[in-house]
C-alpha cells in the first residue's frame, strides 16, 4: 500500500520513511539538473538569496520534454542522481528535505541525508510518459536559457516513488541486490 | 555499362529522419514490449513485477497518446548504409540529416539535449542538432537510415576494455557483468546490453552501439556468439539488481553481441546500454 505525503515534508514525516515503501507525493515540487544546481550552489557560497526557498522542499532531478498545447508537462521521468551528488550535501545544510531521482548516491549525500534528516526518493526511470500524468501544473522559475535543465515549480499530485535512501542511512538497491542475486 | 546511379534527392531523407524521430521516441519497439511482458510473468520479487507492470503501462500511454516514452530522447544517431550505386541530389547528406533531426525535436515536442561543447560552455543548441551521424557504403541501389535516440542515463554507464587473447570467453563475461553489476540502478535498469568484441579501439565501441540496433530477443547468426549471449543474460540476470535496481532477477531483457575481426595483439571488448525504452527504427529508402 502506498502512503500519501505533502510537501513541503517535515522532520517528523521524513523520520517515518523507510526505505522500500511507496510513496505518493502531493504539493509543490522543484525541478533542477545539475546545470541549475551548480547555478544555485554558487549562490549558496556567495551568501546570495537563491530564485526558490528550498527549506522543507523536494528537487525533483528531471529535465521535461516540452509540453504539447493543452496539457501541463511533456514526458517528466527522473534522471540519473548521481551527477547532483557533489551539490546536494550543501542544499541539505540548507534546509532541503527531500530529492526524487534514480539511481545510487554518494556515501557524502547518504551520510548527509543522516545528518540533516532528508530522504531520497526513486521514480521509475524511462516512464516519463505515466509520470507526466501526475503533473498538474508547470511554471518557469529561473535559468530559462538553460531549456530543459531550467528550474521550474510543479504541483504534483499523488506522484508514485519508492524510498531509497531513508533518514536512518538504509539503502533499498543495497537490500534489493542482497535479497535477489544469486552466487 | 552499368546502369546509371540512382538519383535520390535529399529531401527525402529529411522527411524520414523527421519521422523517425518523433516516432522511434514515442513507440518503444516491439522486442522490447516483447520481452518486457514475458518478464512480467516470471520476475519473482512482487515491487520488481509492479515496477514492469507500470514500465509496460507507459510504453502504452506514450504510443496511445503520441507522448516520448521517456523525457531523454537522446541525441539523435543516425546510421546510414547508402547503396553505392546512388546518388544523392539536391543539397548536402549531412545537411538534410540534421534538418530532419531539427524539425522531428521540434514538431514532435521532443527534448534537446545536446550542447555546443562539452567542456567550457555547455550551451544547449536548441534544436537537438548535430545529430551523430555513421555512414557506411553497402553494395546496391537502397539507401537504409536507422533512427536511434540514445538517452545519457544508460550511455554514461557504457565501457571499454582492451582486453587480451589470454582473456578469452572468460575475460569477456567477467568485464561485461562487471560493467552492468558497476552501473547498478542508473541505467534504468531491465537494460538491454549492446556488446562489441573485436575491431580496434574505436572499432569495437561503434560495434557496441550497433549491437543495440538489432531488435530485443534476436540472436546473432554466429552460433558460438548466439550462446555467448543466452549465457551472458543469464549471468546479468543472477545480480540481483532486478527492474529499477530495487532488486529483482529481470536485470536485462537481451543480450546482443557483435562482432569484428582484430589484431592478432588485441581482444577489444565495449558494452553499450540501453534503458528498457531504446527507441530506434529504420526505414528503406
Amino acid at each position: 500500500m502506498a502512503r500519501r505525503i505533502n510537501t513541503p515534508l517535515t522532520d517528523d514525516v521524513i523520520k517515518t520513511l523507510k526505505a522500500g515503501d511507496n510513496v505518493l507525493i502531493s504539493g509543490v515540487i522543484y525541478t533542477a539538473r545539475d546545470a541549475a544546481h551548480k547555478r544555485l550552489v554558487a549562490l549558496i557560497e556567495k551568501g546570495e538569496q537563491l530564485p526558490m526557498e528550498i527549506r522543507g522542499q523536494v528537487i525533483y532531478y528531471v529535465g521535461p520534454c516540452p509540453a504539447k498545447p493543452g496539457i501541463a508537462i511533456g514526458s517528466a521521468g527522473p534522471t540519473t542522481s548521481g551527477r547532483m551528488d557533489p551539490y546536494a550535501p550543501i542544499l541539505m545544510e540548507n534546509g532541503l528535505k527531500g530529492m526524487i531521482g534514480k539511481g545510487r548516491r554518494s556515501d557524502s549525500v547518504r551520510s548527509a541525508m543522516v545528518k540533516w534528516n532528508a530522504v531520497y526518493f526513486a521514480a521509475i526511470g524511462g516512464a516519463g510518459a505515466l509520470l507526466s500524468k501526475c503533473v498538474k501544473a508547470a511554471e518557469l522559475v529561473a535559468y530559462e536559457d538553460l531549456g530543459p535543465e531550467a528550474i521550474r515549480r510543479l504541483t504534483v499530485e499523488d506522484f508514485p516513488v519508492v524510498v531509497v535512501n531513508d533518514a536512518h542511512g538504509n539503502d533499498l538497491y543495497e537490500q534489493g541486490v542482497k535479497e535477489y542475486r544469486i552466487k | 555499362m552499368g546502369k546509371p546511379a540512382r538519383e535520390l534527392d535529399i529531401s527525402e531523407i529529411t522527411k524520414a529522419v523527421r519521422r523517425m524521430c518523433i516516432s522511434a521516441n514515442y513507440n518503444v519497439p516491439d522486442g522490447s514490449i516483447q520481452a518486457l511482458k514475458k518478464a512480467l510473468e516470471t520476475e519473482a520479487s512482487g515491487v520488481g513485477r509492479e515496477v514492469l507492470a507500470r514500465i509496460l503501462e507507459n510504453h502504452r500511454i506514450a504510443r496511445e497518446e503520441c507522448l516520448a516514452a521517456c523525457q531523454d530522447t537522446g541525441v539523435a544517431m543516425v546510421f546510414v548504409e547508402a547503396g553505392q550505386d546512388v546518388r544523392f541530389v539536391g543539397g548536402e547528406l549531412y545537411d538534410a540529416i540534421n534538418e530532419g533531426v531539427r524539425q522531428g525535436y521540434r514538431d514532435g515536442y521532443l527534448r534537446k539535449s545536446v550542447v555546443t561543447d562539452p567542456l567550457f560552455e555547455r550551451v544547449n543548441t536548441g534544436d537537438n542538432t548535430p545529430a551523430f551521424i555513421y555512414v557506411d557504403i553497402v553494395p546496391g541501389r537502397d539507401v537504409k537510415i536507422t533512427v536511434a535516440a540514445k538517452g545519457g542515463g544508460a550511455e554514461n554507464m557504457s565501457g571499454l576494455r582492451m582486453l587480451t587473447p589470454a582473456a578469452g570467453v572468460e575475460g569477456i563475461k567477467q568485464f561485461v557483468v562487471e560493467q552492468v553489476a558497476n552501473a547498478g540502478p542508473n541505467p534504468c535498469p531491465p537494460v538491454v546490453v549492446g556488446v562489441g568484441i573485436g575491431g580496434t579501439f574505436d572499432r569495437v565501441a561503434v560495434l557496441a552501439k550497433k549491437a543495440l540496433l538489432r531488435s530485443v530477443g534476436s540472436h546473432n547468426s554466429h552460433p558460438m556468439y548466439a550462446k555467448l549471449e543466452a549465457e551472458l543474460l543469464e549471468e546479468i540476470n543472477k545480480l540481483g539488481i532486478g527492474p529499477q535496481g530495487f532488486g529483482g532477477r529481470t536485470t536485462a531483457l537481451g543480450v546482443n553481441i557483435e562482432f569484428a575481426p582484430c589484431h592478432i595483439a588485441s581482444l577489444p571488448v565495449a558494452v553499450n546500454l540501453n534503458c528498457h525504452v531504446g527507441p530506434h527504427e529504420s526505414v528503406i529508402l
